[in-house]
């Protein structure tokens, strides 16, 4: 059974959207309570790589597209994950899956603001200490 | 027992010469855990990415890093080519082949700079003066073929900038040639030294499943026994019609990410060779226009691991959204489990076999703006030149001077 079979197998329903665009980009969108048990179900039992996550400020809703490898095939799967509150965005955090997501989820928090729910560790990756509290670097329109 | 001390190793390191700052909680000898904070180099570049156009992009992204210069714009265009079509779509063949060959000759250089180094924190100068004076030649070639030694402005969307001539074939076939000796003789000083086994096997181990946990790539990955490389696993430039192999070691210590970064110097060589051999003669460049909406991944090899760029573009000339991830960002952070557990005296060596690349890791600098100096931004500079057109146009108002 090839990769794509077994995804889309695996989390049936879960899928929102499903597009290949290319033979190796897969771009899937899935609702934000789903995509801790996703990323658990991709990255434990499929063994896909976590590459990186990409933190989007769009006019209406902030998204993450979460980026996973299947090295044996090549082919990128992108998860996307709207977040409509655009006053207070948050998401489940995925470091306690992976440790991979710890400095990701960490560079989206202090760049884009949103707030990664149950992040062990969530505290400034890059941004220097003084930098001033509230200000996201990259939030459009500043 | 228990009497923890912080050792603070940076932000000035003492060896490395980027800035970084481990605060290592030892415990006597051992290192019990360990904070890593970085930062000291961010630039904003994802940020400054959003305010140039495309063409643009491919020299601020060069700039990300001066060892890998070539892989970040590669991975940049390979994810705009993405939304193109693919880069078999869209670049001439020739192009492509001299993507390949500028792309391993950075891997080798890339490679014998991280050699020199580690034979430096270990205080064997003579692999660090050894393997920088084989380095040159290597550069040397670079400043043949792309005009610089590093940051070579070489990649553009569809194609390449500058061809290569055909009396650089052979003289890149000598140096070649030439270089293998000085590999052998590293992978004889290196692999069969006693005393270097001593320093290094079993030092530093990052075991398979630490590997998986924090998503290493590149060397640091097939070190500790996991087959990846984006050469194969996503094909891009020429690769998927040179025959080489990837090398895997499957100890995870610091002695196997030695061995891997030297035998794929041989590699590289190999690939170089081939494709030199192989130069199809045509265009270099496919002269792209316009670029749609739509979102594009490129990836490519670097020589620390896989690069990852994503580019999500409205169908103007600039991205609205450029994410960049370099593989330091992954690679640095196993640290956290590569020195726990060591001795003080390892944490050197092994907090640098993952071959950090810190200004790729980080990409805001703050100036500190003295009292009598103005600061002009992008907007500063344009309401000048409007104030300025507008005296013009005042002065012009008749048709002729004022």
């Amino acid at each position: 059974m090839d990769m794509i079979t077994k995804i889309k197998e695996g989390l049936g329903l879960r899928i929102v959207s499903w597009e290949e665009r290319s033979p190796r980009r897969v771009y899937l969108t899935v609702n934000k309570e789903d995509i801790f048990e996703v990323s658990r179900f991709l990255f434990k039992e499929l063994g896909l790589r976590f590459s990186t996550a990409s933190g989007i400020d769009a006019p209406l809703a902030f998204e993450i597209i979460y980026h996973f490898s299947d090295d044996a095939s090549g082919v990128v799967y992108s998860l996307r994950v709207v977040l409509s509150d655009k006053l207070h965005p948050q998401v489940d955090s995925l470091t306690p899956v992976f440790a991979a997501a710890e400095w990701v989820e960490r560079e989206i928090w202090e760049m884009l603001g949103i707030n990664f729910k149950n992040h062990p560790n969530l505290k400034r990756l890059l941004l220097a200490e003084d930098w001033p509290q509230g200000d996201y670097p990259l939030r459009q329109g500043r | 027992m228990s009497h923890r001390v912080i050792v603070p190793i940076g932000p000035y390191h003492p060896l490395q010469e980027e800035p970084e700052f481990f605060q290592l909680y030892v415990e006597g000898e051992r290192v019990v855990d360990i904070d890593i904070i970085i930062g000291y180099n961010h630039r904003g570049i994802e940020k400054l990415s959003e305010s140039k156009h495309f063409d643009q992009i491919a020299f601020l992204v060069e700039r990300i890093c001066g060892i890998c210069s070539s892989s970040h714009p590669y991975a940049y265009v390979l994810a705009v080519e993405d939304i193109l079509g693919g880069e078999e779509k869209v670049v001439p063949e020739r192009a492509i082949y001299i993507r390949t060959i500028v792309d391993e000759l950075q891997r080798i250089h890339s490679h014998l700079l991280w050699l020199g180094l580690a034979g430096h924190f270990i205080g064997y100068n003579t692999v660090w003066m050894w393997a920088w004076k084989y380095r040159e030649p290597v550069l040397d070639c670079f400043e043949m073929i792309t005009g610089n030694r590093n940051n070579y402005g070489m990649l553009k969307i569809g194609g390449i900038r500058r061809d290569m001539k055909d009396e650089d074939i052979s003289v890149l076939k000598k140096t070649l040639d030439e270089l293998v000796p000085a590999v052998n003789m590293f992978k004889g000083a290196v692999m069969d030294d006693p005393v270097i086994k001593a320093r290094l096997v079993g030092v530093g181990v990052l075991t398979k499943a630490q590997a998986i946990d924090y998503c290493v790539v590149g060397p640091t990955a097939r070190a500790s026994g996991i087959n990846i490389d984006v050469r194969r696993d996503d094909p891009y430039g020429a690769y998927s019609n040179l025959d080489w192999n990837i090398i895997m070691e499957k100890d995870g210590d610091i002695f196997a990410k030695t061995v891997v970064r030297i035998l794929e110097m041989y590699e590289s060589i190999r690939i170089i060779r081939q494709c030199l051999d192989k130069l199809p003669r045509g265009a270099i460049d496919a002269d792209v226009k316009d670029i749609p909406v739509g979102e594009g991944i490129g990836r490519v090899e670097a020589p620390r691991g896989e690069c990852f760029h994503y580019i999500k573009s409205d169908g103007t000339n600039r991205p609205i959204r450029h994410k960049i991830r370099a593989p330091s960002f992954m690679n640095v952070a196993s640290n956290k489990v590569g020195a726990v557990g060591g001795t003080i005296s390892d944490a050197t060596i092994t907090l640098a076999a993952v071959d950090p690349c810190y200004c790729c890791t980080e990409r805001v600098a703050v100036i500190n703006k003295p009292d009598n100096k103005k600061i002009m931004n992008g907007w500063d500079l344009i309401k000048l030149s409007q104030e300025k057109t507008n005296k013009l146009r005042e002065r012009f108002k008749d048709g002729r001077a004022q």
